[in-house]
């Protein structure tokens, strides 16, 4: 409970100091284990994620450890977070791993691959509600891609190279 | 400073008509079956070696046929659900038809020996059907597990009535407050249009 108000304390601070427009999106929760703080959120905390606007191209890749083409991508978007400067491209990993899955299999997963880009989970069971709220097309399996920056936004239901995941970002840059 | 004006706007024309071509180029993931489709027949593996067809179910009204596999964390979290839902409509005339998707090549713990083993595990009153080949589900247009087609039988085949989730909440049963599969069965039971035809769920890709 206080670890979580400190979290968001930290996080209005962290946005006031910086005069970023980065959005606080309020967590619900924050799981917090090993040295690896992952917050949780609802889709109408997460849905502002998917709206911001302060001339950064966000690449936001919906994904859970159990998903094997997901894990087996998830090497390039980390090399895009490490390659691209931080100010220009922010790559935001939204896993939908079970809740009762965070503290046994992603925090450790998180840990032992050493990702250092953005990590939250999406936790809201009434897909059916959020799902097209994201993409009008997307069916809801995974790995799942949108890469956008202002207004534009492209959406992606596959996985990708290393190549491939570039060639799209750079379309947006 | 005209001619310059008409090349801009030129240039403008083809970066968004370039740009627009791409996205028309995005591959379409809407194949597959909608509403009202005739849904094909298949013969399918049984994890008791039989051969399965619905054309078998001769007193059937109709089927839940569930796209679902042994890895996946959301097939596993409905196993429960997919057993009530069998009990609760097989004798209304809907039984549960599940068939395994996915090449046990990308996921060995869905090999039809596995299929055996978790079906025996969890005492599954329903046929489990292995899709061997991975030619049936992209006929269907399954793109997840667990992916719910009900079908209505009709004099013109095997209708679809609904696509997609079986509830509304794939963490907890008991907090799910909109059943969609039931209401959908118990639609047609009484001869009414389905009130939900298609719902999204999140759920495991697919792999061929």
């Amino acid at each position: 409970m206080q670890k979580w108000i400190l979290y968001i304390g930290l996080m209005i601070l962290f946005v006031n100091c910086k005069g970023e427009q980065r959005v606080a999106a309020e967590a619900t929760n924050v799981f917090s284990s090993k040295g690896v703080e992952i917050p949780v959120y609802d889709f109408n905390n997460f849905e502002s994620l998917l709206d911001i606007d302060d001339g950064k191209t966000y690449i936001i890749n919906f994904w859970a450890t159990w998903c094997k083409p997901c894990v087996a991508e998830l090497p390039y978007f980390e090399l895009i977070n490490s390659r691209y400067p931080k100010d220009k491209v922010e790559v935001i990993l939204v896993s939908l791993d079970l809740p009762n899955h965070v503290e046994s299999k992603l925090i450790p997963f998180v840990k032992k691959h050493r990702i250092e880009s953005r990590v939250v989970l999406l936790d809201d069971p009434d897909a059916n509600s959020w799902i097209p709220k994201v993409n009008e097309n997307w069916s809801g399996s995974i790995p799942a891609t949108i890469i956008y920056k202002g207004n534009s936004t492209n959406f992606y239901e596959r996985s990708f190279t290393y190549n491939e995941l570039e060639k799209e970002l750079k379309k947006m840059l | 400073m005209k001619t310059l004006k008409i090349l801009v706007v030129v240039a403008l024309v083809i970066a968004v008509s370039a740009f627009a071509i791409d996205k028309v180029n995005v591959p379409n993931t809407d194949a597959g079956y909608s509403i009202g489709d005739t849904a094909t027949d298949f013969k399918l593996k049984n994890i008791d070696d039989t051969m399965i067809s619905l054309a078998d179910y001769k007193d059937a009204k109709g089927f839940i046929v569930i796209f679902t596999c042994n890895h996946c964390p959301y097939s596993v979290a409905y196993e429960d659900r997919i057993i009530e839902l069998d009990k609760s409509f097989k004798s209304k005339g809907y039984p549960v038809i599940a068939i395994n998707p996915n090449n046990p090549k990308a996921y060995p713990t869905d090999s039809f020996d596995h299929m055996k083993v978790r079906a025996k595990e969890k005492e599954f009153t329903f046929p489990y059907l292995f899709d061997d080949g991975q030619k049936i589900y992209p006929q269907y247009g399954a793109t997840k597990t667990p992916h719910v087609y009900i079908l209505e039988k009709t004099s013109e085949g095997n209708k679809v009535r609904y696509i997609g989730a079986i509830d509304n909440n794939y963490k907890d049963a008991s907090s799910a407050d909109k059943k969609y599969v039931e209401d959908a069965v118990n639609a047609l039971l009484k001869g009414e249009k389905v009130p939900l035809e298609t719902t999204k769920a999140i759920g495991c890709s697919i792999k061929a």
